[in-house]
């Protein structure tokens, strides 16, 4: 199968479902732009936790914690146009592999690639019956998922494992011996490593064969089929591959709150990872970590604006976002760069396309 | 790139450190988030999410404290009360609260409300060694000042609870056969713990102890063969939903014992009216605070100002929603730690004198009741009263019953 040009996949696409970012536009000034752009960015997250308090560390952590569950969700929604309400249940499944392993006195680093494994299984096996539902239903049925979590947890015959309603308090990690920094920084650091190497992960992956097909079958998936893609294991396969990213987020985040409950994963939570995936960009993956700001401090602000009314004017920011910005984050940065004048020709394209 | 980052590291962190280095205290005896002026006090609530019916506590205190602080503060400071939303969600709590902690510097962290939001925080508050007092929760386990010596309950706990209708029971059925209805879960199995205990060398009194799940559809089957059993004593420590069906299924069987309610589940709208008031007559419960929707309370000193409080400064809060209660009662206890504090207002002082509280008395409390705390009783409200349903609201009977372990 031969790539197809961005600009021709963003004229055919339904208007759901926003362009995926131009990667693959030739341009060289463009190209030199985004380079600068993320090295701008990596710098500055590397510098950040040197200049702030801590507890904006321990955001700042959250807020790539967040994100990473985002992009786990948008790698299944946004490139392979599969519906979730569930991903909380994953998070949920990560944050509790990683405590249960590091109450047993397993190195917290280990339970990252743990919680992934055990997420992908999760992740893979539920694929199926979502292979017979589509939109709303599959989205009834994993959201069935996150309802049922919390009580899983609470399950008494569990409760050696789960700590039942109590949950599990988790000891924070100090940094290796040597490193001159504070437990908040080095988890920050710890998290970025992990974060930047899912990113990176992320990026080949969309960018591969592999990618083009699970991308081809949320654009057609009859087209798709005929050309020889196998749909049913690459809908399984990125199921499995978005709960794996999820579930390494949810441990990431147990080791950073320090502490996992049943009441920590309600529904809610796959409602606000939905919210950050839309807020971001649908099939963006900086987009994500949009989102994931969007999560965390959103919900702040509103609150500082009224204690009482936070949850409408939640709602009301929302609102003016997705009005102002309709494809998300990401599809905003696109349309600002449209302007710009190096970038013009490159980017003129797609985002005329996209209207 | 490796050169750039090391760079701006090493460039960044004099300023850090030039940042560390400046004292923030103003004087010796001062905590954080105290000046001559000003008490700097926490508090984390739901006003959003699935407990939002429970954000009213903190809507009530931070009314409590504008109403406070127009009357001059506690030693001429006033309380900049900082209360934000968890959401009840665990998480969101420990962001909220270390913002409290390391962002607005709060001397203290007030009435936290939730066991899972608590117990999520419970660690991180006795490592950075922060009162966390008297948290909004039931749970016994806030009761444990040699393994954290930061944290105070406040309210009676289930244990304290299940004690108190063990010494009830002694009493007036010493020769009973009791049968304990409990959630399978922490909640239930602390009342089961406090009557057990509560009973002590006459524990085998409790014939059968059924648990139900809150996935459960009914409690027929536990109330059907509790009454096989023989009980004639029927501790009902069930939620408003299990409370109601258990006391309609008893009815039903003709099944009566003598009904001891818990008082999770002692509302009458909740669980009273939907078992039918009837069904209800003559079942006995305990309670510690006023009950604002009670008539007998109409003259009351107390309710009397509570009553002009809720006008003048909380005239949106609902007058029959306990929680408006609760609120301002946690206040009071602690402007009396604050007070007792006077000019040494240091995080240790303060755990010190919140566990030095003798015979304080708060209005909305059940006249006779005390609170008493110690260093080794981190437990302030230990003392409830019975009461009886006459079939149209609750009356109340008898002394104070004083929950503690029988030593």
């Amino acid at each position: 199968m031969s790539a197809p040009e961005p600009n021709a996949l963003a004229l055919e696409r339904p208007a759901a479902v926003p362009a995926a970012p131009p990667v693959a536009l030739a341009g060289q000034r463009w190209h030199g732009a985004r380079n600068l752009t993320i090295g701008a960015v990596v710098l500055a997250a590397l510098a950040a936790p040197l200049l702030v308090q801590n507890f904006v560390v321990f955001q700042l952590t959250l807020v790539m914690v967040y994100g990473l569950a985002i992009l786990g969700l948008n790698l299944l929604t946004g490139f392979n146009g599969q519906f979730s309400l569930g991903h909380s249940a994953f998070y949920g499944i990560g944050a509790y592999t990683a405590a249960i392993l590091m109450n047993q006195d397993v190195g917290y680093f280990w339970t990252l690639p743990c919680a992934g494994a055990v997420c992908f299984v999760v992740g893979f096996l539920f694929g199926f019956p979502a292979l017979r539902l589509q939109g709303i239903y599959l989205a009834l049925a994993t959201f069935a998922l996150a309802t049922a979590m919390p009580q899983i947890l609470k399950f008494q015959p569990l409760e050696p494992l789960t700590g039942g309603v109590q949950g599990i308090a988790l000891l924070k990690p100090d940094p290796p011996p040597g490193v001159p920094l504070n437990p908040d920084q080095w988890l920050y650091y710890f998290t970025l490593a992990v974060l930047l190497l899912m990113l990176a992960g992320a990026a080949s992956l969309v960018r591969s064969r592999t990618g083009r097909a699970i991308m081809a079958i949320r654009d057609d998936p009859i087209a798709a089929a005929a050309m020889g893609i196998n749909t049913a294991l690459y809908k399984t396969l990125t199921f499995g591959v978005s709960a794996l990213y999820t579930g390494i987020a949810g441990a990431l985040g147990a080791i950073v709150i320090q502490f996992v409950g049943p009441d920590s994963f309600p529904f809610l939570l796959s409602v606000s990872f939905l919210v950050g995936l839309v807020v971001g960009g649908v099939g963006s993956i900086p987009g994500s970590l949009v989102g994931g700001v969007f999560v965390l401090f959103i919900p702040n602000l509103a609150e500082r604006v009224s204690t009482g009314l936070s949850g409408a004017i939640y709602g009301v920011i929302l609102l003016v976002v997705i009005f102002v910005m309709p494809a998300g984050a990401a599809g905003f940065a696109r349309l600002i760069a449209a302007r710009l004048p190096f970038a013009r020709k490159s980017v003129a394209i797609a985002a005329t396309g996209r209207e | 790139m490796k050169e750039i980052t090391r760079r701006s590291i090493l460039a960044a962190a004099p300023a850090a450190l030039a940042l560390a280095a400046v004292p923030a205290r103003a004087a010796k005896n001062y905590g954080p988030g105290v000046t001559d002026t000003e008490i700097k006090i926490g508090n984390t609530g739901p006003y959003s999410g699935p407990a939002s019916s429970y954000g009213t506590i903190a809507k009530s205190e931070a009314a409590f404290f504008r109403m406070l602080n127009d009357q001059g503060g506690v030693n001429g400071r006033k309380i900049n009360f900082i209360s934000y939303d968890d959401a009840y969600s665990p998480p969101k709590t420990v962001e909220q609260v270390r913002k409290l902690v390391e962002q607005d510097n709060v001397l203290l962290v007030m009435s936290p409300l939730g066991t899972p939001t608590n117990s999520a925080i419970w660690r991180y508050m006795n490592q950075k060694k922060v009162p966390q007092l008297f948290v909004a929760t039931g749970a016994t386990k806030w009761n444990d000042p040699k393994g954290h010596p930061w944290t105070m309950g406040w309210q009676p706990n289930y244990q304290s609870e299940g004690h108190a209708y063990a010494a009830y029971i002694l009493q007036n059925k010493p020769g009973g056969k009791v049968a304990v209805l409990y959630q399978n879960d922490d909640f239930g199995k602390d009342y089961l713990k406090g009557v057990t205990d509560g009973l002590g060398d006459k524990a085998k009194m409790i014939v059968l102890a059924a648990p139900y799940e809150t996935t459960d559809p009914t409690v027929d089957s536990q109330i059907i063969s509790m009454k096989a059993a023989g009980a004639d004593v029927f501790v009902n420590t069930g939620i408003p939903k299990f409370a109601a069906q258990a006391i309609r299924k008893a009815a039903e069987i003709d099944w009566k014992p003598l009904h001891i309610l818990s008082s999770v589940g002692n509302s009458v709208g909740a669980a009273l009216k939907p078992a039918g008031l009837e069904n209800a007559k003559g079942i006995v419960s305990d309670f510690y605070l006023k009950d604002p929707t009670d008539p007998q309370w109409k003259t009351d000193p107390g309710y009397l100002q509570w009553v002009a409080f809720m006008d003048k400064y909380y005239p949106a809060g609902d007058k029959t929603d306990v929680g408006n209660v609760t609120g301002p009662s946690f206040c009071q206890t602690l402007v009396q730690v604050l007070k007792q504090c006077g000019d040494d207002l240091t995080r240790e002082n303060v755990m010190k004198e919140a566990a030095n509280l003798h015979r304080f008395r708060v209005p909305m409390l059940l006249p006779g009741i005390e609170i008493n705390t110690s260093p080794t009783d981190f437990a302030p409200i230990k003392q409830i009263q019975m009461a009886r349903f006459d079939g149209q609201r609750w009356q109340l009977f008898g002394p104070l019953i004083n929950g503690q372990a029988p030593a």
